[in-house]
């Protein structure tokens, strides 16, 4: 029974059976508040009750914002100048393109003994790989050949025919490293982590070559899982294998036909796939806009014909560099009766005084997330990805999700790395680790500020894109900063949109002060030849 | 002067045209400006919301068996590490010497500094083995399928797939959003009937993108598919072809290449390879394999490669090893393929269970007799590797998501057969199996 301090009570029936007499259910008394057999959660109930209310037909109220952080991330403009500009440049990068494919056709670009089939690819991919995107394609795919931690080594390499095919010159640069997602620089090669990882391959393999549901279960799985449990905060875990996996395999387990899933516009494509595979609904709102958000939940709820409408969001976005706003969102979730689904990729670990991720970061309990996803892959330096909540979703997703029966299980020493990490987050040396990455975080975009660079994002984002816009500018920007010790991302089409090319850099614990001012006197450097000052605040 | 020969030479409908455009535009920027449909949330339909439960019913998972490491105390004939690899010291040693060096993770995709120098030579030298181009790696065995096949299969372009493909390939063909065709298990004339009832329905054109995707040794059967037919077929209605060569690699074939050296199929003629490390290789990941042509573009358009942080060295390096010893010691293979067709002969002999699965292939699916529901077949099954397991031999029962599965297999014990077995262990197999079904199977 709710009762309510205005309106009549009304009865709450509660899936878990139990019921609390005397005990108001709020979300903070109730801890299963959320689970109500007839789909109306207290705070459901609340929202029609305490407001006082005579006619049916008239309109229920928005939210109210202004009791919530909805800060969508700093996302600065560029003058309508620089955009002409960058038309013009994609155009004339196309333009040139289109003429050189006239010209020259190399034997790579040709299909051997199928004449007569149906083109396999689409013209236009195929046009933009190879003459646009080539240009640029000495910029992507560097290999290394050391740890990816505070640096790296770079194996150099030379084209002799504009970028078609590349040769190893056989030398070798170190360069500070500001392209991998090291962000606690867990990413080591010796050390406890290590020690943990080669017991762990010596006692139980390499593989189990089988999945969990058949014979792939180890207690080192069992161990993994309880222990992110109780790092999250939630009561269950399930990890799987590969981290884009968790999503395109984990999501059709968890959802089905008749839901509605409002989707943020940035999601990550393991989230588009596996809702694609999931086969419901998507509608999509603007990147981080709640308000947008919450008309597109009323619109549905108004339609009346979903059986559920789940948000999926990202806790920080890996081309943007901004943070979800969590709070908001959980209170439209509540208020609404919606779920929420939680992508914690590059969050968890990196973000929070304690680094248990982005609820962590918006003082959100863990536990008013309905489902908690993340990777091992970044912070913890492993592989791998989790699908955490309550103990009965996580029996849901583990009977029904496409991994548990089909995909090998994770690799044993790779468990060994996570669950060794993940205790060392929880001591002090661990939280030193968190706090050191927040303050190069914050220094680092402090200073690209300084400079009158374009950055998007949250303050306390380690993911730092720094916009140049063009394609050429790009290249240009990487190709100086390597030149200067500095291994870096640029990211554009078809990451981003297809004027919004950006350089993005990740930062992490393992970067020393002087390492990353080093890095800064770089940047400066390159942003006054490049000419980056885009900035107009 | 010029403007009014334009005005002369115009036609009437010139001006048609022209009107057209401008109240088309016109009608364009007025709707633009229409706001957005208004809010119509009542209090009433407010109300009238109520949502199911995320979690729509309790859901009972049955506890798998916990290994330790797959050890000398338990014969282990389920995971499908056939060639025994999972305990060679020589790769042990190997992936252990590159965790010293590169650490555990990768910390990234291959495209940012993911792409660490052991990536490049695993790839090179997988396409020295198969005789490939190129091939390319992925970082988990499910993905590699499930990312491949969208990656060239589009929207309105048509498959012809085997019904028990397995899950990867049903997942792969979904995501593509491809118009598909299953054709019976294994049978070609069933192929040949779909081929030939799309060209008559004008469905299969030459205009049109058309694939053929099968298994060389089925997951789901044991059966093997007849290569050489699926290539006349293809030539003939001009299709290309993909096939997975998870369970035939480093186990068919002379030198351990797959289906195509067994059959002698040139290589030429499948358009692209796929495959997983996770089972005769016995690490993580799988591999792509063809001309440059085709396997480059997966390095821009195959999700799973191009959105996932790239397989951990160490793995990768244990796939390298492997293929070390496959490449100096060939004979691995040959005692693979004696321990397989002695299983099948041990096979033949069981009271209780029919089987399934072709005399070289690894995998051997065993099928109770009795006619009884699907339900009530896989619970016995269960029984009975239990009580198997509890005797010293662990095996499972396949597992299936069963309203998932474009044809749900029958329920099944997947036997994977080991170089490392000895005459005695499968007579043991077959013993215990029979043993087992009289104890805890159907009476």
């Amino acid at each position: 029974m709710l009762r309510c301090k205005e309106c009549k009570p009304v009865e709450l029936r509660l899936s878990h059976g139990l019921s609390h007499p005397g005990q108001r259910h709020t979300a903070s008394s109730c801890p299963l508040y959320v689970h109500v057999i007839d789909g109306r959660s207290p705070a459901m109930a609340e929202a029609t009750t305490s407001q006082k209310c005579k006619d049916e037909n008239e309109r229920f109220p928005m939210m109210d914002w202004s009791q919530y952080d909805t800060f969508p991330g700093s996302f600065e403009k560029c003058s309508l100048m620089t955009a002409a500009l960058t038309h013009v440049g994609m155009y004339l990068l196309m333009f040139l393109g289109f003429v050189n494919q006239l010209l020259f056709k190399p034997k790579v670009a040709t299909e051997r003994n199928r004449e007569g089939y149906a083109p396999l690819y689409n013209p236009f991919e195929q046009f933009f790989s190879r003459y646009v995107y080539r240009r640029v394609r000495h910029c992507f795919n560097r290999p290394i050949s050391s740890t990816p931690g505070a640096e790296l080594t770079l194996k150099e390499r030379h084209t002799d025919d504009y970028n078609w095919s590349f040769r190893f010159t056989g030398t070798e640069k170190r360069c500070i490293n500001l392209g991998s997602y090291n962000y606690l620089g867990f990413a080591e090669a010796s050390g406890p982590c290590a020690e943990a990882a080669e017991a762990a391959a010596r006692r139980y393999g390499l593989a189990l070559a089988s999945s969990r549901g058949e014979l792939g279960s180890t207690a080192l799985h069992d161990e993994l899982e309880r222990t992110t449990a109780d790092f999250l905060g939630v009561e269950a875990a399930v990890v799987f294998g590969m981290g884009f996996a968790t999503n395109a395999l984990g999501l059709p387990g968890l959802l089905g036909g008749g839901a509605l899933v409002l989707s943020d516009e940035n999601n990550h494509a393991s989230l588009i796939l596996g809702l694609r595979l999931a086969r419901v609904a998507v509608r999509v709102f603007r990147h981080n806009d709640v308000r947008h958000c919450e008309r597109l939940a009323r619109a549905a709820l108004a339609e009346g014909r979903w059986t559920k409408v789940v948000i999926v969001v990202e806790g920080v976005y890996s081309m943007e560099g901004s943070v979800a706003p969590l709070a908001a969102l959980v209170a439209l979730k509540k208020r609404l009766g919606l779920y929420l689904y939680l992508d914690e990729a590059h969050s968890v670990g990196a973000m929070g005084p304690r680094g248990r991720g982005v609820t962590d970061h918006c003082g959100v309990s863990p536990r008013d997330v309905d489902v908690l996803m993340g990777t091992f892959t970044k912070s913890f330096g492993a592989a791998g990805g989790y699908i955490a909540g309550s103990r009965r979703l996580v029996e849901w997703v583990r009977g029904r999700c496409h991994a548990h029966g089909y995909a090998h299980a994770m690799s044993p020493p790779v468990a060994a790395q996570v669950l060794a990490a993940m205790r060392a987050i929880s001591s002090p040396v661990g939280l030193q680790r968190v706090a050191r990455l927040r303050d190069n975080t914050h220094h680092f975009r402090r200073r690209l500020r300084e400079m009158g660079a374009i950055t998007f994002g949250h303050e306390d984002s380690p993911v730092v894109p720094m916009l140049v816009y063009t394609f050429s500018k790009m290249a240009a920007t990487v190709e100086r900063l390597t030149e200067r010790g500095l291994a870096t991302v640029g990211v554009g089409y078809p990451a981003t949109p297809l004027n919004k090319a950006r350089i993005r850099f990740c930062l992490s614990a393992a970067h020393s002060r002087a390492q990353i001012d080093r890095c800064l006197d770089s940047i400066e450097a390159v942003v006054q030849e490049v000419g980056l000052r885009y900035s107009r605040r | 002067m010029i403007l009014m020969d334009i005005y002369d030479t115009a036609s009437w409908w010139t001006l048609v045209i022209a009107a057209q455009v401008v109240i088309g535009s016109a009608y364009f920027l007025w709707t633009k400006k229409k706001r957005e449909p208004e809010d119509k949330l009542t209090y009433k339909k407010f109300n009238e919301w109520k949502p199911l439960p995320l979690v729509e019913y309790d859901l009972k998972v049955d506890e798998p068996p916990l290994m330790g490491k797959i050890d000398e105390n338990v014969l282990n004939v389920g995971a499908t590490s056939f060639l025994n690899f999972d305990k060679e010291p020589q790769i042990m040693e190997s992936a252990i010497a590159s965790l010293h060096k590169y650490g555990v993770g990768s910390c990234g995709p291959r495209g940012f500094y993911g792409t660490i120098d052991v990536h490049l030579e695993l790839e090179e030298r997988l396409a020295k083995f198969l005789q490939v181009e190129e091939t390319c790696v992925y970082s988990y065995g499910f993905s590699t399928m499930a990312s491949a096949i969208p990656a060239y299969a589009k929207k309105g372009d048509i498959i012809f797939a085997d019904e028990k493909v397995w899950f990867a390939i049903q997942k792969g063909i979904e995501a593509s959003r491809s118009n598909v065709k299953y054709f019976k298990h294994n049978d070609m004339k069933d192929l040949e009937r779909l081929l030939e009832e799309g060209v008559q329905k004008k469905e299969l054109h030459p205009k049109r993108r058309a694939f053929i995707i099968v298994e060389a040794i089925y997951y789901n059967s044991g059966k093997m598919c007849p290569l050489r037919k699926v290539v006349e077929l293809a030539r003939r209605y001009k299709l290309r072809i993909m096939l997975d060569e998870s369970l035939s690699i480093g186990v068919i074939g002379k030198n351990g290449r797959g289906l195509t050296e067994h059959l002698n199929v040139p290589r030429d003629e499948v358009d692209l390879i796929m495959g997983s490390l996770e089972h005769s290789f016995a690490t993580i990941g799988g591999f792509c394999a063809g001309t440059h042509f085709i396997v480059e573009h997966q390095r821009l358009s195959g999700l799973g490669y191009c959105f996932s942080a790239s397989l951990p060295p160490m793995l990768t390096q244990a796939a390298i090893s492997a293929l070390d010893i496959l490449e100096t010691k060939p004979v691995v293979i040959k005692e693979l393929d004696e321990v397989s067709v002695k299983l099948n002969k041990a096979l033949d002999n069981l009271k209780h269970y029919t089987y399934s699965g072709h005399e070289l292939s690894p995998v051997k699916h065993v099928y109770l007799k009795d006619d009884i529901s699907h339900n009530d077949k896989q619970s016995y099954l269960k029984k009975i590797t239990k009580y198997c397991m509890e005797k010293g031999i662990a095996m499972t029962t396949a597992a299936y998501l069963v309203d998932q599965e474009v044809k749900c297999p029958e329920p099944s014990i997947r036997l994977a057969s080991n170089r490392k077995l000895t005459n005695d262990n499968i007579k043991q197999i077959c013993e215990l199996l029979d043993e087992a079904y009289e104890k805890v199977g159907p009476k």
